[in-house]
């Protein structure tokens, strides 16, 4: 009798794991909204790419599943979730505790980073209170950046802000602006490719503290696909222990 | 001074948006706006007078140059004008390297300078419109009186006609307070710049933009009531005989 129920326990265990393992290894769709470059949009011959796609292809090759990128727009892109259009978001989705009442997210696979940028030939240490002092700093009015810089840098150094970045790359190019603080996709896009050679990159990519930069980017899923979302941590935690995470990351960030 | 301000930091504990630091960057933003405003009238003022009386000369190599200046300052709005000045003078090869660049390097000079030539224009205009205005009687008597056309101008006509144009100066006084606002596109931190500080960074556009319509109200309140004292001192003689 003891045996009996120990037995049937075990079964009854084993079906469980075997359930968890059949819900792991389901292929699944994954919905994106595109363009945003770089992280996800189109090559020229209409191929999905970026580096979501990336990551994200990754990380099902790790799990051992087929995925099929689903394209949705923006605003329908958490209802398409729940009504089964596809199992998982992936699309530089920041986390936040609005979204996390209705979807659970992954761990934060990425926290898009911002980046001091200056002329090539203005001399800017690692950016401090003492390097940026009496300094003129662009930023974008009204983005993260600009909560950034005008808390930290407020004081000693003045920032213009701007309505749209083409304002302040063309002041920036006129010798008004000493450094700009920006969004790093945005100021490589505009500065580093298309002007090259004009301008640097300062100091190192910024993605702390938390309260300016945001929690980062998280793949979301239906609240009970539990399994599934433990399935893309794990695949995330090897990815970035070996190596393939960093070579994603330098093919569509540079190297940092 | 300390207990005003710490009294206004008690009015303030529960007020997540108009702190000190936001309150001060209003007050440096109405210092702005003011400084703008005044100098570009002042010398926008002192520039119109002789503008105005070359604007009315019989010789056209004076009188169709001022025309359109005025023509074209005023035929544009004054954004493009302001944009024109801040981002074209960099267009200008080496400009960089010349004194001038000490002065238009920083957004408060090209805009003074937009401002200026804009208030300019109309102010031209306004003069004008009264200058020619000025009774055929009061001219033919200081002719009477021997007057020359510099003495009669100094005396009869310009006096006159200032009186005249005061109401419709005025008005060009307070559209010069309001179209400052626009200042804040070329990242200067006037009352609407720091409203849209505020806005941006608090995500509360009711609260940021009423509060500095309120600043904008004061101020144009002053303006008017400026003029109301100066047209009652300087129209006494319109006024009804024993009134």
């Amino acid at each position: 009798m003891k045996i009996q129920k120990i037995l049937s326990l075990g079964a009854l265990s084993a079906a469980l794991i075997a359930g968890t393992a059949n819900a792991e290894v389901r292929d699944i769709r994954i919905g994106v909204d595109v363009p945003y470059e770089p992280m996800e949009y189109r090559t020229p011959d209409g191929e999905l790419t970026g580096f979501d796609i990336d990551l994200g292809n990754a990380m099902c090759a790790e799990i051992g599943i087929q995925c099929e990128w689903v394209v949705q727009g923006w605003d329908g892109i958490i209802p398409g979730l729940m009504a089964r259009k596809y199992d998982a978001i992936m699309s530089s989705m920041t986390i936040n505790e609005e979204r996390r009442e209705q979807v659970l997210f992954s761990d934060p696979y990425i926290t898009p980073p911002s980046a001091w940028f200056a002329p090539a030939d203005v001399e800017i240490g690692t950016p401090s209170d003492e390097t940026l002092e009496g300094m003129t700093i662009g930023v974008q009015r009204g983005t993260l950046q600009d909560n950034y810089v005008t808390d930290m840098y407020g004081d000693v150094a003045d920032v213009n802000r701007y309505a749209t970045a083409d304002d302040m790359v063309l002041d920036m190019d006129s010798g008004r602006l000493d450094a700009v603080f920006l969004d790093f996709p945005i100021g490589k896009s505009t500065l580093l490719d298309s002007e090259a050679g004009d301008y640097k990159v300062v100091g190192e990519m910024i993605t702390e503290p938390k309260e300016y930069f945001g929690e980062g980017f998280g793949i979301a899923f239906r609240q009970r696909d539990e399994a599934l979302a433990e399935a893309f941590n794990q695949a995330l935690a090897t990815l970035q222990e070996n190596g393939t995470y960093d070579e994603i990351h330098a093919k569509y960030f540079g190297e940092e | 001074m300390e207990a005003l301000l710490e009294r206004l930091e008690g009015l303030l504990a529960d007020n997540s948006i108009f702190t000190l630091q936001t309150l001060s960057y209003y007050g440096e933003g109405l210092v702005t706006t003011v400084q703008l405003v005044f100098l570009s009238l002042v010398i926008g003022l002192v520039a119109a007078v002789p503008l105005a009386i070359g604007r009315g000369s019989q010789r056209s190599w004076v009188k169709w140059p001022i025309f359109a200046y005025t023509y074209v300052f005023r035929g544009t709005p004054l954004l493009v004008q302001l944009y024109l000045i801040y981002y074209g003078v960099v267009f200008v090869e080496g400009i960089q390297e010349t004194w001038l660049w000490a002065i238009l390097e920083k957004p408060f000079v090209p805009a003074l300078i937009a401002f200026t030539l804009n208030t300019a224009a109309y102010t031209t205009e306004i003069f004008h419109g009264a200058i020619k205005a000025t009774p055929r009687g009061e001219i033919e008597a200081a002719r009477a009186y021997g007057m020359s056309r510099r003495l009669m101008m100094r005396r009869i006509v310009l006096p006159s006609a200032f009186r005249r144009a005061l109401p419709a100066y005025g008005n060009e006084v307070i559209f010069m307070l309001h179209a400052s606002a626009i200042a804040s596109v070329v990242t200067i931190m006037d009352l609407t710049g720091a409203a849209r500080f505020v806005y941006a960074r608090y995500y509360a556009p009711f609260d940021a933009f009423l509060f500095v319509a309120a600043i904008y109200l004061c101020v144009t309140f002053a303006i008017l009531f400026f003029f109301r004292w100066l047209e009652k001192r300087l129209l006494a003689h319109l006024k009804p005989a024993g009134g």
